[in-house]
Order: structure tokens, then sequence, then C-alpha cells
């Protein structure tokens, strides 16, 4: 008895001190919490901002007409951007049938064939190279041996350097695909008297394939957005493209050279042609996140 | 007879098609690595002329004049440098924030969703929409800011007059929107990979969730928000179309932020589609060395995430 009450004043002095110390320690933690989530918030004002300008100076223009129509010339009102988007199409088109094959190919190697082999490793470290070289460099290369050589630019030349630029993307959403495929379906086609090639196309690339399905789209909406590829290689053109061996518009080589003209109507559509790029880059990355979790 | 012969045809078939096939996906795997080698080879030789007749003398000359045939990319080197450090500065604390916001339990999982989905759609959109919007938005609050520094702030070098509104300042902030996603990816991965008992220790021991996120989970974390940084930095010194729309283009070395500037990645998109003769054989050379930095940078970043990878992957 007597000692707790001698120790009593001191017992609760020490208590007050911790009090306000526990209450530093837990405004402190308001403090903190409150800036993270302010600045987590910060973030929606540039993409708020981003949508909303590309929604408010991009819908006016926007009609069937301007899918339809060739670029307007300097100070004229009118057109459209058909020829773009049709030489978008044809670009991707073309980088996605050569850096799908090869992609998708080379994935199956380092995954199915031979994981543990010098060239699959090297396949993945060159891959995550790739991933990491400037979107500029593949139309470097793609001048350096199509427009150079044949002394034009070209949509093939456009088409060369987004291959580039998508190779990585397939290759390594492929390998995951093809990693997630559950070993236990390989070993019950082998347990089945399945061959290796039987049981790559018959069990894991049908398996696989929704996952692949999502790289591609990645790919294709990536590569869909690019300029720096196309600016030198692919150039632009006022007009329909006739082959694949002259110089042809995209819709973002469109944008870059229509924002900086003096003209309000060139601008404006600029910002059509980006709502209409916006869009697609969306609606191809929801699909593809769609298309993948229909898997998991 | 007949019965065997109808047989034997599909077991050649199927003997020749799965060789073919593995020899198939060996041939587009080895393609595949040579891309790289076929790259870096088209650009030296490319760039051969040029190396040849400049050398190193190249990266520290600040002359690019195209009808002189002379040329030197010192300022731009020092402008795609300069850009991506400054939007990393800008870049960091925010993409933390947003890391560490994502992988606590502050808030209700449906308002972390909507901020994971809106970093995502940064990713998700075009550079040369970020530039368009750029030209609109941030020069002219760039301008006003400029004005304003440079008036109330004019002696300290960075922000020495006049001020532009295509500048270093703005083609930083855009560079820092567009890294974002890359900072806020690699660091949450990182965050999300610390083991739950080390948390939880430290919330046993009587920390608050400050307390335990500065002394526990960030230093645990800190390689790999340290990769991420440097895999950022890398994104932004190859980044081309919003820097060349914003920052000017200009081959004047400059202390101030609010003066315009250039990078090597700028330097090629305006110059390539008019290039001859040398200035393509420069070009070339200017872009052997963004190839090289950006290798370097992103070699350096994997390195530093697969040492973060092995030291997480004891404790469990």
């Amino acid at each position: 008895m007597d000692n707790i009450v001698t120790h009593a004043p001191d017992f609760f002095s020490n208590s007050q001190a911790e009090a306000t110390k526990a209450i530093a320690r837990s405004l402190w933690n308001r403090v903190l919490t409150s800036v993270c989530v302010a600045l987590s918030l910060l973030t929606l004002v540039p993409l708020v901002s981003i949508i909303y300008l590309v929604l408010k100076n991009g819908l006016p223009l926007l009609s069937w007409s301007v899918f339809t129509q060739l670029p307007p010339a300097a100070g004229m009102v009118g057109g459209g951007f058909g020829n773009a988007v049709i030489g978008t199409i044809v670009m991707v088109g073309i980088g996605l049938l050569m850096s799908g094959p090869l992609g998708i190919l080379s994935a199956i190697y380092i995954n199915e064939y031979a994981p543990a082999s010098r060239l699959a490793q090297a396949v993945r470290i060159v891959a995550k190279l790739l991933t990491g070289i400037p979107s500029i460099i593949c139309g470097v290369f793609a001048f350096a041996i199509v427009v150079s050589t044949t002394g034009r630019f070209s949509a093939f030349a456009g088409g060369v350097a987004l291959a580039v630029l998508m190779l990585p993307t397939i290759l390594l959403t492929s390998e995951q695909a093809l990693m997630g495929v559950q070993s236990a379906f390989r070993e019950a086609s082998y347990g089945l008297g399945a061959t290796k090639f039987q049981t790559i196309v018959r069990i894991v690339l049908p398996d696989a394939l929704p996952a692949i399905m999502t790289g591609i789209m990645l790919a294709v909406a990536r590569a869909a957005g690019e300029t720096a590829p196309l600016i030198f290689t692919a150039l632009f053109s006022q007009f329909w493209a006739k082959s694949l061996s002259e110089p042809t518009a995209s819709l973002s080589v469109l944008i870059y050279n229509f924002s900086t003209v003096p003209f309000p109507h060139q601008i404006q559509m600029a910002w059509t042609a980006s709502l209409v790029l916006v869009a697609f880059v969306t609606l191809a990355n929801i699909t593809a996140q769609l298309v993948f979790s229909k898997k998991h | 007879m007949s019965r065997e012969s109808s047989d034997s045809k599909p077991i050649a078939e199927v003997r020749v098609g799965p060789d073919l096939f593995h020899a198939l996906c060996w041939v587009a795997s080895a393609l595949a690595v040579a891309t790289l080698a076929w790259i870096i080879y088209e650009i030296v030789t490319s760039a051969w002329p040029a190396i040849q007749k400049f050398g190193f003398g190249f990266l520290g000359s600040s002359s690019w004049v195209p009808n002189r045939e002379v040329f030197g990319v010192f300022p731009f080197i020092v402008g795609t440098v300069a850009s991506s450090f400054i939007a990393i500065l800008f870049a960091f604390p925010l993409g933390l924030a947003i890391a560490i916001f994502l992988s606590e339990n502050f808030l209700p999982a449906p308002v972390r969703q909507v901020i994971r989905f809106v970093v995502e759609m940064l990713a998700a959109i075009p550079s040369v929409v970020f530039g368009l919007w750029g030209i609109f938005v941030v020069i002219p609050i760039i301008k006003i800011f400029g004005d304003w520094a440079v008036k109330n702030l004019g002696g300290v070098p960075i922000f020495s007059g006049p001020a532009y509104g295509n500048s270093m300042l703005t083609a930083s902030v855009v560079l820092a929107l567009m890294i974002l996603p890359t900072v806020t990816a690699i660091s949450r991965n990182a965050l999300t990979a610390v083991p739950k008992t080390l948390r939880e220790g430290a919330y046993a021991l009587g920390a608050t969730r400050w307390e335990a996120i500065l002394g526990v989970i960030l230093p645990t974390a800190a390689p790999g928000v340290v990769a991420a940084t440097i895999l950022a930095l890398g994104r932004a010194m190859g980044e081309t179309m919003a820097v060349a729309m914003l920052i000017g283009n200009s081959s004047r070395l400059s202390w101030s932020l609010l003066s315009p500037g250039g990078t090597l990645a700028g330097l090629l998109a305006n110059q390539f589609g008019e290039a001859e003769g040398l200035q393509v054989n420069s070009l070339m050379y200017a872009a052997l060395i963004l190839v090289v930095i950006t290798l370097f940078v992103n070699v350096l970043g994997e390195l530093v995430l697969r040492y973060t990878q092995s030291q997480t992957a004891g404790i469990r």
C-alpha cells in the first residue's frame, strides 16, 4: 500500500509524458497518411485534364467523314484523316505479322523445348534489353536497313520499326503465358502417350492462347500509339497510299505534324485524332485485361 | 499391303512435322537474339564515317551546324541526362507515395482500384498525346510560373531569365507524368514483396503504421525502389515525342530550367527526316550514344532488381 502511494505521483507523471508522446506519434501518423493520400490524388489531376481536353477539343470534329476523307491542306477547313487510320492499321499489321510468329515461336522454344539452354537464357536477356531500348531506336534501325537501302520512306519501313518495338512484348508475355500452363496438363498428355509436339500444339498452346492474345493486344495498343519509330521511316502523306513502298500517313504522326502548325482547324483535327487514338488504345488495353481475367 | 501404306504416310508426317517445328522455334529464338546485335551493328556501320571524322570529340563538342558539316552532341547529352533526372525528382515522391498507398490498406479496396486504374491509364496514353496536352496546358502554366520565378528568384542560376514556355522544366514535368507508372508499378512490387512477418513484427512491438513503413517496410524494399527509379530513368532518357514537342530543341547550353534545351532522342526525331550525307552518319552516332546510355542504365536497374529479389527470397 505504502509503496503504491509513494510511487503514484511518479507513475501518473510518467503516463502523462507517455500520453503526449502517444498523441504526437498518432498525430505524425495521421499527417503522413494525409500527405500520402494527397499525393496519390494529385496524380488524378493531369489524367482528368488530359481526358477532359481530348474529349472537349476532339468531339466537335468527330464524325463519320473524318474516317473517310483526306487531311486538309495548310489553312484549309474540312477533311479528315482516313488515310492515317488506314496507314496506322496497315503498319501495325505488318509489325504484327513479323513479330507475332517470331515472338511466339521463340517463347515456345525457351519455355517448352530448351528452358535451361544457353540460347534460351540469351533470348530472355535480349528480350529484356530490347524492352529498354528507346522506341526511336527502332525507327533508326528501320531507317538503316530499309529506308537507306531502298532510298525511300515507306509503310514497309514503318512496319519493320514497329515489329522491333512489338517483339519483346509479345515474346515475354507469351513466355509468361506458357509458364502459366499447369505442368500437370503436360504430364497428363505425356502419360497418355502424346509426343512433345502433340503436347505443345494440342494441350499447351490452346490453354495459353488467351494469355498470348493479351500480350498481342498490349503490343498492338502500344505500337498504334507510337510516333517516334514512324516519323522518319513512314514519314507522312497527304494522300491515300497506293502501295507499301511509298510514304504513308499514320494517326500519331498526324497529331505531331498538326500540333505545331498555326491553323486552329488543323490543331482541332490533331485533338480529334488524339481522341480516336486514346479511345482505341484504352479499348485494346481493357479488352486485353478482360481476355486475361477470363482465364484466371 | 494397302493398310500398311496408308499407315506409313501419317507416321512420316508426324516425324517431319515435329522436327520442323522444333527447328522453326530454334530459328525464331536465334533471330530474336540476333535482333539486338543487328540493331547495334547497323547503327555502328551507319555511324562509322562520323565516328572516324569526329572521334570522341563528338561527345564534347557543342556545335551542331549541318550546313557546315560540324557536329557535336554535348548539349544534347546534357539535356537528356538533366531532363530525366529532373523528371525523376518529380516522379519519385509521387510514385513512392502511390506505391505505399496501394500496398497498404488506408482506404477501401475500390478507392485503391481507382488510383491503380488511373496510373495504368497514364501508361497507356500515347507519348504524342502527352505532347499535345503539354503544348496547350503545361507550357502556359510553366510560362506563368517562369515569369514569376525570374522576377522573384532570378538570382538563382536555374531560374535566370528570360522564361520560355518551351523549356527544360516543361519537358521534365511531362516526362515525370510519363514515367510515374514505371516508378509506381516496380516500387509497389517491391513493397508487397516485403515478408508479412516483418510487418507484423513491427506492429507487435507497438509501432504505428508509419513507424512500421518508415522503419521496417521501406528499408527492406529500398533496393527494389532504387531499381524502379533507375529503370524509370532509362525510360525517361529514351522518351522522344513529348520531349521533342516541349523542350524547344535548342543546342544552346544554359543553367536555367526555364530556357529551351534538347535531348538526343529529340534531335533524332527532328532531323532524321531531312538529313543527308554526313548529317545522317552523325545522327547515327548520336543514336549509338543514346543506345549505349539507355542500355547501361537498364542493365544497372535489372541487376539491382535481381539483387533485391535474391535478398528477399530467403525471408518468408
